[in-house]
């Protein structure tokens, strides 16, 4: 079964064409690694499946588990089971990561967590920043790991990570992917992550890459193989070389 | 209404509201506790545990009973100051006199509640509060108006006497209604050592309020922290400053203000801080959210230096709900609505006040009341 059906899209920002007419297809169970080089679309395509309305759908149909969600609102979708981490989340003053982390539970703010959960949070290295606000003089590591931890706890059928494996550091890299591996086997989920540096390839197992160039989607296996060939040869070569599969996955 | 032997005898209504201001009526969370009710006190006590530690009474009492307070009275503030103070000096009904003394660590709040239940009064009250050298005290003092009554005005005198090595911090809830007028004149003298921090609070609509609380930090090594968490909504009008006069040797001086506007309200935030002594220091902060076209802000900071070395920085920022962090949180299963009312209530941070915890806990919910019901 696809989890996600992106149709034709044609997104816009502003009067400007990002994404011309893309089509995707993702299966249940499966990770896919989306390459492409700066201002290829990739932020546009995670942006536009989770219904950020500063990108405009022009005309084409995203599907969520067959529903039609290109209408959909940003927390609808999300309660369908859609999570993002973001590339550089805001800090948010005021509101203490404990507080966004229990509504990410959907717990009442009063409520303590439970003994599992204080064991992931401290798995995460964030138990002594639960009182501090969101983000607010956080790391670039510090926040990466407070992004996937609040992406497990939604428990997402449709993981989308913006480049998990930027300014972080090997040991965070190495927790955050095995733990972000391990719940996308137990839960069969699937996952879309935006990597430039490739680091991430190392610890999520994952069959299928997609390449963004020029606004076009591009459909490849064995993502290792195809991140040497970018690196070797440049994105150009690479939409031209043998591992592509013309018809999809 | 009579003198009330213990607050039990009060009449459930008026401790309903109260109680919505920050009064505990559980007296055992409290060192001592005052209610004054339109123009008269009508209880007034220390909790057993604190005796000799605290006093707390109304100040035409403490004015019969001590003779010397009449050297702390009109001495920061000048009865001429304006028609408000005029008023006050011409006729008023009491107040509340609290004294910390000397050496004295006060665990538990004190609480004082200035309260109107009848239409059309014009309530003058002096307060006057003395925290004697080395001694430590957190005040949590409300102003309330009876939700049965809607035209009143409150005019206050309030005059903080901060000693050596003393601290205080006072924590002002006001909570009046949409036909209120209200102003406060307040002042502090700050000696050597001294800490006061003056927080104000206040989230209910609102017709005008006024005020700009003054802090002298003559003391070397005195400090004030002005703290306000403003949410003016249905066109309140709220122009709330504060003052602080840094004449001591390394005094110091800090302001952070929280300001929301929504539903035509009307919300100027002013604060001077004012360098007399070359090694004086001063911080002033103001953020504001405004939150639809019918409504307004103005930050005014001013920075005054009258020595080389003296350092005072501000910094302001006003503006709408940031589009990202709504985002965000809709991305987190919140729907616009949510977000938004979450950005708002994490806006107004009650841990910039240095509450202790159990107070800062109700201080707290009593926020979360505001921000639900809006």
């Amino acid at each position: 079964m696809n989890i996600l059906t992106i149709r034709d899209l044609k997104v816009k920002v502003g009067n400007k064409v990002i994404l011309d007419r893309i089509n995707l297809n993702l299966k249940a169970g499966e990770s896919y690694i989306l390459f492409g080089p700066n201002g290829s679309g990739k932020s546009t395509l995670i942006n536009s499946i989770i219904g950020n309305p500063l990108y405009e759908i022009d005309s084409g149909k995203i599907l969520f588990m067959d529903k039609n969600i290109t209408n959909w609102s940003v927390d609808k979708r999300s309660k369908l089971g859609i999570s993002i981490a973001f590339q550089q989340p805001p800090e948010i003053m005021g509101i203490k990561l404990s507080d966004l982390l229990k509504l990410c539970l959907e717990k009442n703010l009063r409520d303590e967590f439970t003994e599992n959960e204080k064991k992931l949070i401290e798995a995460f290295n964030l138990t002594k920043f639960l009182d501090r606000e969101v983000n607010v003089g956080f790391s670039g590591g510090e926040r990466k790991r407070a992004e996937i931890l609040q992406m497990l706890f939604l428990k997402p059928k449709l993981l989308l990570l913006d480049e998990p494996d930027s300014g972080v550091d090997v040991e965070s890299l190495k927790l955050i992917a095995s733990k972000l591996q391990q719940y996308i086997e137990e839960t069969g989920s699937s996952a879309l992550i935006v990597t430039h540096k490739g680091d991430i390839l190392e610890y999520v197992k994952s069959k299928y890459a997609c390449v963004l160039l020029e606004g076009k989607t591009h459909c490849f296996v064995d993502p290792k193989r195809v991140y040497e060939t970018i690196k070797k040869s440049g994105y150009e070569k690479c939409v031209e070389c043998e591992l592509r599969v013309k018809e999809g996955w | 209404m009579g003198q009330k032997k213990a607050l039990t005898e009060v009449p459930h209504k008026i401790l309903e509201e109260a109680y919505k201001a920050g009064i505990d009526q559980n007296e055992e969370t409290r060192s001592g506790t005052l209610l004054h009710v339109d123009q008269a006190t009508i209880y007034s006590k220390v909790n057993d545990f604190f005796e000799g530690k605290i006093e707390i009474m109304d100040t035409q009492d403490a004015l019969q009973r001590y003779s010397w307070l009449n050297e702390y009275r009109w001495k920061l503030i000048e009865k001429v100051k304006d028609e408000f103070t005029k008023k006050v000096a011409k006729d008023f009904s009491g107040g509340y006199f609290i004294r910390i003394l000397p050496g004295a660590e006060v665990v538990f709040p004190l609480q004082s509640c200035l309260m109107i239940t009848r239409e059309n009064l014009e309530q003058r009250v002096h307060n006057i509060i003395i925290a004697e050298e080395g001694s430590k005290a957190h005040i949590i003092s409300s102003c309330v108006q009876h939700s049965t009554v809607k035209n009143a005005s409150h005019l206050g005198i309030s005059e903080f006497y901060v000693k050596k090595n003393a601290m205080l911090n006072f924590t002002m809830i006001h909570n009046w209604s949409e036909e209120t007028l209200v102003r406060p004149r307040s002042a502090a003298l700050i000696e050597d050592g001294g800490e006061f921090v003056s927080n104000y609070i206040c989230l209910n609509p609102v017709k005008d309020v006024q005020m700009y609380p003054v802090a002298y930090c003559n003391g070397e090594g005195s400090k004030v922290n002005f703290n306000s968490i403003l949410y003016g909504h249905k066109n309140s009008s709220l122009d709330i400053g504060s003052k602080a006069v840094l004449n001591g040797k390394k005094s110091k001086a800090e302001m952070v203000t929280r300001a929301i506007a929504r539903k035509g309200a009307k919300i100027i935030a002013r604060g001077l801080i004012e360098g007399n002594n070359s090694e004086s220091k001063g911080h002033l902060e103001c953020r504001g959210l405004i939150i639809d076209d019918e409504s307004f802000i103005q930050s005014i900071p001013e920075l005054i230096a009258r020595r080389k070395g003296v350092e005072i920085t501000h910094e302001a920022a006003v503006g709408k709900i940031s589009e990202t962090e709504i985002l965000y949180l809709m991305t987190r299963r919140l729907t616009q609505e949510q977000a938004i009312s979450t950005i708002i209530r994490g806006f107004m941070d009650v841990d910039i006040m240095g509450l202790p915890n159990s107070l800062s806990k109700e201080v707290n919910q009593i926020v979360d009341l505001v921000a639900q019901s809006n």
